[in-house]
């Protein structure tokens, strides 16, 4: 069990205090424990379900039901292929295919060693710079899957 | 405080005598293109160099919001004073800060990168819910309201009743812009007639079609619009409380958001007794957690109720049993932002634009294999192929244009033949796709169609809720048997599988999602058959 003293997790409980504890809050507060731990650990989820009352089981069934929020936690470097239509039609799927094989795993893991999470996303809004992939929260757009490859050497340098 | 239209007008006349002072005006786009390229930290800089030459006097520098030309990120525009139209610099790197240093002491010019604002790109546009965006400063109510903003809520507030309001929605034919076009003022007047204490305003800002990103410029660009649209839905409604549901992916438009609503509450323009005229309305705002489904009406519901995005049966409808079981509203960003200009300028002004079945205009994303990239906002009527190729200025390489796709996952492909039709709720469906939210990716000869319909499948496949069977199983045959005609393997039977399976899917999903899914593979299999065919192993 995490330690109610932990100052991370009285931003989640801020977050709980402010919607009144209500049933409702509970996706909120799962944002709020993402933000503030990097992830959603099971003693966390553990925690919110009985603070807002609620069985582990609904905290678990909303956590997993949402792409959003992840139960695992990410790697050293986070890339991000987009693989919505726009980025699609511009060759996402060679760049994504590449970056799979490049580190042998799929969209959505992460290396064993911890040091790189894999990750699509739908479609980041970034549409006209398409196909775009995020390389730890930079955008980079308009990438042959070269370009992708030499930009992936250096956020991983 | 803003307690009447007196201090709204006011605050506008301060803040442009304030803006008066200064000759020029540098403004930077901050949207998402432009701000992934480095433009804040342009903007920045400029401001900074600009203090350091004593040019502060002289001209200002702010971020705004997308002006739609994406495709040329950076932007940067120019407006001199008394100038009645800007100079746009566009390809602008985000270490030039110097040369506009350069450009205002009329040291240097950017001739290179100025931007022909005499083509179709622009002219052929009509501006109402963007008439804002790139003009103004998100990051400041006073600024918006400098630009008009509120002015509409006044006059709701100071010299209409409820029913004059829905009469005016319904009368200017406002159809909903998130996919569907039902009428607005017939959605409000069905809220607003239950008897309730309790009613709510949601706006839809989940903007699922991956590859759309209408919603997100607005909210980004000018989220007052959206905000004051809300209010006159709670005036014109009986609400009093509003929830803006935005995807956490979007984590730019939910800063802007959640500024503007700090400004307004802090203005007295949301909230307690708003301009003393006796009405509350307040807004707060719910975070999605990247379900496609959740754009549907009670899936929404759900997730801001905290759970799972499982859609239910309807009826009973939003109107009698929404959020948290009262009457409840649901719009598309798009069409709230809307609502303020039409009051403000009359119904009779927004259904002279437009087509009478269609008024007003649709904002689209262009996508694909297009020249103009980026988001242009048209009016209601233009042919298909005005907007490809004036708007749009054609396919962006070699190749020619095979078809565009309309509607996103739950649209359809219209071939290059059929461009000449008009850009409408009613002729897009007949034709086989839909206006949808505003997607529109265009794709030239190197596109493969089956691909294209199975790259939708797939997306539906991975987006389906699970609770009915016909989705969630139909899908993931339907993304299999796909990938057989991708692969050349599939056999005759799979042919006529394919096509039947369709329509079962079609006709037996729970929601909307289940019920649209089959779209891309129908319209392609309409337009597209031989490449179907063609994926059929010879045995
Ligand atoms: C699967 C599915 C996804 C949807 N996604 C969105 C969306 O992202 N944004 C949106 O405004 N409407 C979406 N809709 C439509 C909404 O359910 C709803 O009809 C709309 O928000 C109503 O607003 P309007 O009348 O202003 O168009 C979706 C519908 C379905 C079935
Ligand atoms: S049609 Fe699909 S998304 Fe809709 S309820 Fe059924 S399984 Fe869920
Ligand atoms: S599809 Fe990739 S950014 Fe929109």
């Amino acid at each position: 069990m995490l330690p109610t003293n932990d100052d991370r997790y009285k931003m989640v409980e801020k977050t709980m205090k402010k919607l009144g504890y209500e049933r409702s809050a509970l996706i909120e507060t799962l944002h709020t424990a993402q933000e503030t731990f990097g992830y959603l650990e099971i003693d966390a989820l553990k925690m919110i379900a009985k603070r807002l009352r609620l069985p582990y089981s609904k905290v678990y069934g909303v956590a997993t039901f949402y792409h959003f929020f992840r139960l695992k936690p990410k790697g050293e470097h986070t890339v991000v292929v987009c693989t919505g239509t726009a980025c699609y039609i511009k060759g996402a799927n060679e760049i994504l295919d590449k970056f799979e094989k490049k580190f042998g795993i799929k969209a959505g893991e992460t290396t064993s060693d911890a040091f790189v999470s894999l990750l699509s996303a739908r479609c980041v809004g970034s549409c006209s710079l398409a196909p775009v992939v995020i390389y730890d929260n930079k955008v980079a757009g308009k990438l042959t899957s070269q370009d992708a490859l030499d930009k992936l050497e250096e956020t991983l340098s | 405080m803003i307690e009447s239209l007196e201090d709204l007008n006011e605050i506008a006349q301060k803040k442009l005598c304030a803006q008066g002072d200064c000759e020029d005006e540098i403004r930077v786009c901050i949207g998402s293109s432009c701000a992934s390229l480095g433009s804040e930290d342009l903007s920045k800089e400029i401001a900074q160099k600009m203090e350091q030459e004593g040019l502060q006097k002289r001209c200002r520098v702010k971020g705004v919001g997308c002006n739609g030309l994406c495709s040329e990120a950076i932007l940067v525009s120019h407006q001199k004073k008394g100038a009645t139209s800007e100079d746009l610099y566009t390809n602008i790197e985000a270490s030039q800060a110097d040369d506009f240093i350069a450009l205002l002491q009329n040291k240097k010019d950017l001739k290179e990168k100025l931007y022909d604002l005499q083509q179709a790109f622009f002219f052929k546009q009509k501006k109402i819910v963007l008439e804002n965006a790139g003009y103004i400063d998100p990051n400041d109510i006073e600024d918006a309201i400098a630009h008009g903003a509120y002015q509409a809520l006044f006059k709701v507030l100071d010299t209409m009743e409820p029913k004059d309001v829905l009469d005016e929605i319904k009368q200017s034919g406002l159809r909903g812009r998130g996919g569907g076009g039902y009428p607005t003022g017939l959605k409000w007047e069905s809220v607003a007639k239950v008897h309730s204490d309790t009613k709510y305003i949601i706006c839809n800002g989940d903007e699922g079609d991956p590859g759309a990103f209408m919603d997100r410029a607005v909210m980004e660009a000018d989220p007052h619009k959206v905000l004051e649209g809300m209010s006159i839905a709670g005036f014109a409604c009986g609400a009093s409380q509003g929830f803006i549901y935005v995807r956490a992916e979007y984590p730019i438009a939910v800063e802007k958001l959640t500024k503007a609503i700090k400004q307004a509450r802090k203005y007295g323009l949301l909230g307690k007794n708003i301009g003393e005229s006796g009405f509350s309305f307040d807004i707060d705002i719910r975070l999605g957690g990247g379900a496609f489904v959740c754009g549907e009406a009670t899936a929404l519901i759900a997730s801001i109720e905290g759970g799972r995005g499982n859609p239910r049966q309807k009826p009973p409808h939003l109107s009698d049993h929404g959020l948290f079981a009262q009457p409840t509203v649901l719009n598309n960003v798009e069409t709230l932002a809307n609502i303020a200009p039409i009051i403000q300028k009359g119904a009779e002004w927004f259904k002279n634009i437009g087509i009478p079945s269609s008024t007003g205009t649709k904002v689209f994303a262009l996508t694909g294999h297009i020249k103009n990239t980026g988001l242009v906002e048209i009016p209601m009527g233009m042919s298909l192929r005005e907007l490809v190729y004036d708007v749009g200025g054609g396919a962006s390489g070699e190749k020619a244009i095979k078809a565009i796709q309309t509607g996103g996952p739950s649209g359809g492909c219209i071939p290059e033949e059929h461009l000449d039709i008009s850009v409408d709720y009613d002729s897009l469906k007949k034709i086989g796709s839909i206006m949808g939210s505003g997607g529109l990716i265009v794709m030239d000869e190197s596109s493969n169609m089956v691909e294209v319909a199975r790259f939708f499948m797939d997306f539906c496949r991975s987006e389906s809720c699970g609770k009915c069977v016909p989705c969630r199983v139909g899908t993931t045959e339907l993304t299999d048997l796909l990938d057989k005609f991708v692969a050349k393997k599939a056999s005759k039977s799979d042919y006529e599988l394919l096509k039947n399976m369709c329509e079962v899917v079609k006709e037996s999903s729970l929601c909307g999602l289940g019920q649209t899914a089959p779209n891309p593979v129908l319209s392609t299999l309409k337009y597209f058959e031989e490449e179907y065919l063609e994926g059929i192993a010879d045995d």
